[in-house]
């Protein structure tokens, strides 16, 4: 039971960061129908971004500020970073691309993702780099339920990703800005007639998508350890598993998708076999996929003629 | 929301191409006239020739290397150009054709199959995983599509690595199908009508035959029933299906087709390469392949082969860093010459640049003598940028990362500006770009080939999406 319920833990901080990533995903093909394959790199150099601040500012033994103060430095630097690096794919990889035959902006992306990895490559090398977390909060501080202790990273990381949900909530449904991201989604041409600034919802999009993919990149510095060029693939694979599963383009989908992805993760390590935790996952999506393309919580779109 | 008078423009595309201009105009005029057939007889009759004008093995297996994507080239053609399904899955049916030759092939099973039988019953195995695998695009398009098989292609890596201890029921020692990380290591040579393929020259010669069959068969299938019923496919799926295209039936076969010809490739891959290994199949490749086909015009035959020659080869061209300097001053001064019209211009430009060059490099050697190194970059073109490039001696590597983040910038600037401030950008931008290749790119190779094809495959979408040698074309709106 213990030991179950520790996995539980384990897979909802996968699962809230796979969310966080799914979100952008979901949120970009909710409005330019583009598979944004270089989501995973933006990931990547957000945990970059916050190691650097993290090491900047004396390292995880010697911090020159107080831990908290540090942890929002590194989470703002990575979102900020993050999202200023979307916005600049958009608007050179994939606004010239905007009328394009479908497959331009998907070969464009793939383009920008491995132009990413390998000055990632360049600029960091190929080593393996760890925020040494248990040296900035050690892993025995944290809440103890019964037998069981959560450890104070998790929970934060934990927190801070269904804060960060709900920011994205209210700011979907609630603002002016989250109106026009809605009716772009919707139908952009229709949307551009009614005044709406298509370009500037789109950046707005991709900025919060690759903010949340910053976060995500932090939070997995924080508690999973490795930091390095190529963690952005696979990553991007399983929130892009995550927010198709959801239905795509749909937030809660995005976040029950990851939750679910994650949890699968974890207890196919623990249960079944580590070695085959990915083709789990892969052949969950697969399934999805053949048996309901719409996702979970999608609706299937009509197709016009 | 198309464009309008793009409709225009694709419709003139064959008129245009009348209209040369220029010093080149006369040979592009006598070209165009040269028949697919005469070209690609002159491809192979070069292509064969050059075996002979080199004994370097490393050289030959460059040879290879261009053959064996020129293959995979074309067979991804079939899908992507001209059914115009995105598969990425499609390394797996070239690590399936590599891995189902050697079992057979080695001491893995103690199989040795006559080459002669193996061939057929790998090309038809492919074929038929390829229909297995082409059956979600009955469901899915598009990006979908494309993540499903993206998927496939990833399990048959996870699979190759870890299908080297299978408890099989009913038995005691598992099972070690794929040899796990370490592979499957000495495959048998390919042994066709007595001949043993050895050396690697014997293998390039048995690709150069392939290759030729395989773009006579294209080609003929290209103009047939067939091939309209994959472009078909390709424009509009819903049009097709009501006029009487099986569609489904299509995209399977050209699935299936695609992956017979990567099987093809993969047997004889493993067999030059004398063992597979999961590392050979991993995604990197099929962005190699794409680069390939996408630079040279997806949809085009001439195309593939003319990307796989390009992608194949500039690699091995960036190794040594003497070769890799011509390269990267050679294809700087082509995009120039390509870009900066008129030629005044162009002269003042190149000038400039060269001032600039000479200008910083003593203002560094004043102020920061430590800045300039000399005497570094050996004969020939070297010696001669040792006077223009700032090579520092002391922190070169973090001088050279930012300014490899300032030229990113720069570049991403050029794109953005018009004309005279353009002009005045480009100039420290050719310099910025000189110094970061000098300073960090050329000790990299494979670094600089990754950074390269990620730009080129953006740089090509944003600029001309429909590749080298390939027919521009509208899509319908979705």
């Amino acid at each position: 039971m213990e030991f179950f319920v520790q996995q539980l833990v384990n897979g909802v901080t996968l699962g809230s960061v796979y969310a966080l990533i799914a979100l952008g995903y979901s949120m970009v093909y909710g409005i330019l129908k583009l598979l944004n394959f270089a989501h995973g790199e933006v990931y990547m150099m957000g945990a970059f971004i916050g190691y650097f601040v993290l090491v900047g500012l004396g390292g995880a033994a010697s911090p020159i500020l107080p831990v908290a103060l540090v942890i929002i430095l590194m989470f703002l630097a990575g979102m900020l970073g993050a999202g200023i690096l979307g916005i600049a794919i958009e608007r050179f990889a994939y606004r010239p691309l905007r009328n394009a035959p479908r497959i331009a902006p998907l070969i464009s992306a793939i383009g920008v993702s491995f132009f990413l990895q390998a000055s990632a490559l360049l600029l960091f090398t190929a080593q393996f780099r760890t925020y040494n977390t248990p040296e900035l909060i050690p892993f025995s501080v944290g809440i103890e339920v019964g037998p069981l202790r959560i450890s104070l990273v998790r929970i934060l990381v934990i927190t801070s990703a269904i804060a960060l949900m709900i920011a994205l909530w209210l700011l979907v449904n609630r603002t002016r800005l989250g109106k026009a991201m809605r009716a772009t989604s919707y139908d952009r041409e229709a949307a551009a007639m009614m005044g709406i600034d298509v370009d500037r919802v789109i950046v707005a999009t991709f900025f919060i998508g690759s903010v949340l993919a910053g976060a995500a990149g932090v939070m997995v510095g924080l508690v999973f350890g490795r930091v390095f060029h190529f963690m952005g693939f696979i990553a991007g694979l399983k929130g892009f598993t995550a927010a198709v599963i959801g239905g795509i383009g749909n937030i809660p989908g995005a976040m029950l998708g990851g939750l679910l992805i994650g949890l699968a993760e974890a207890f196919s390590a623990a249960y079944i076999s580590s070695t085959f935790q990915n083709l789990i996952v892969f052949g969950i999506l697969i399934t999805v996929m053949l048996v309901r393309p719409s996702g979970l919580l999608g609706s299937p779109v009509l197709k016009k003629v | 929301m198309p464009r309008i008078g793009t409709d225009e423009w694709v419709a003139q595309a064959e008129t245009r191409t009348e209209h040369y201009r220029g010093f080149t105009a006369p040979a592009r005029r006598v070209w165009d006239r040269v028949t697919p057939g005469a070209r690609f007889a002159l491809f192979l009759a070069v292509a064969a020739a050059f075996p002979f004008t080199t004994d370097s093995t490393f050289l030959q297996r460059v040879g290879v290397n261009v053959l064996l994507f020129a293959l995979l080239a074309l067979g991804l053609n079939i899908v992507v150009g001209w059914a115009g399904l995105l598969d990425l899955g499609y390394v797996a049916f070239y690590g399936f054709g590599a891995y189902a030759y050697a079992w057979v092939s080695s001491s893995q099973f103690d199989l040795h199959w006559p080459t002669i039988a193996t061939i057929p019953a790998v090309v038809v195995a492919s074929a038929l995983l390829g229909v297995l695998l082409g059956l979600p695009s009955w469901r899915l398009v598009g990006d979908y599509l494309a993540i499903t098989t993206l998927f496939f292609a990833q399990i048959f890596v996870e699979l190759a690595v870890n299908l080297d201890r299978i408890n099989l029921p009913g038995s005691d020692e598992p099972l070690n199908l794929t040899g796990g990380p370490n592979g499957i290591p000495g495959v048998d040579p390919m042994v066709i009508f007595g001949i043993e393929f050895l050396r690697v020259r014997d293998y390039f010669f048995l690709l150069l035959v392939v290759l030729a069959l395989v773009v006579v068969g294209l080609y003929s299938l290209n103009d047939s029933r067939t091939g309209r019923a994959w472009r078909a496919v390709r424009e509009d799926p819903l049009a097709a299906e009501l006029m009487t295209t099986p569609v489904n039936r299509m995209k399977l076969l050209a699935f299936a087709m695609g992956a017979a010809i990567a099987g093809l490739t993969g047997t004889i891959f493993a067999a030059v390469q004398v063992g597979v290994f999961p590392q050979n199949f991993e995604v990197t490749l099929l962005i190699m392949i794409y680069a390939a086909l996408i630079l040279g015009g997806a949809g085009s035959i001439q195309g593939a082969i003319l990307g796989a020659i390009v992608v194949a080869s500039v690699p091995e061209i960036l190794r040594t860093p003497e070769n890799a300097r011509y390269l990267f001053y050679g294809a700087l001064i082509a995009v120039l010459v390509a870009a900066v019209r008129p030629w005044q211009r162009l002269a003042v430009l190149v000038g400039a640049a060269v001032a600039f060059g000479f200008a910083v490099h003593e203002i560094v050697a004043l102020v920061w003598p430590d800045g300039v190194e000399a005497g570094t970059r050996g004969e020939g073109l070297g010696s001669l940028l040792d006077s223009w490039v700032v090579l520092p001696a002391v922190e070169r590597v973090l001088i050279g990362n930012i300014a490899f983040v300032l030229l990113i910038a720069a570049v991403l600037a050029l794109t953005q500006l018009r004309r005279d401030s353009r002009f005045l950008l480009l100039v420290p931008t050719i310099y910025l770009a000189a110094f970061v290749w000098e300073n960090r790119l050329v000790f990299q190779p494979s670094v600089t080939r990754q950074l390269l094809f990620g730009a080129i495959l953006v740089a090509m979408m944003t600029r001309r999406p429909h590749g080298l040698l390939g027919t521009p074309r509208v899509e319908n709106p979705v």
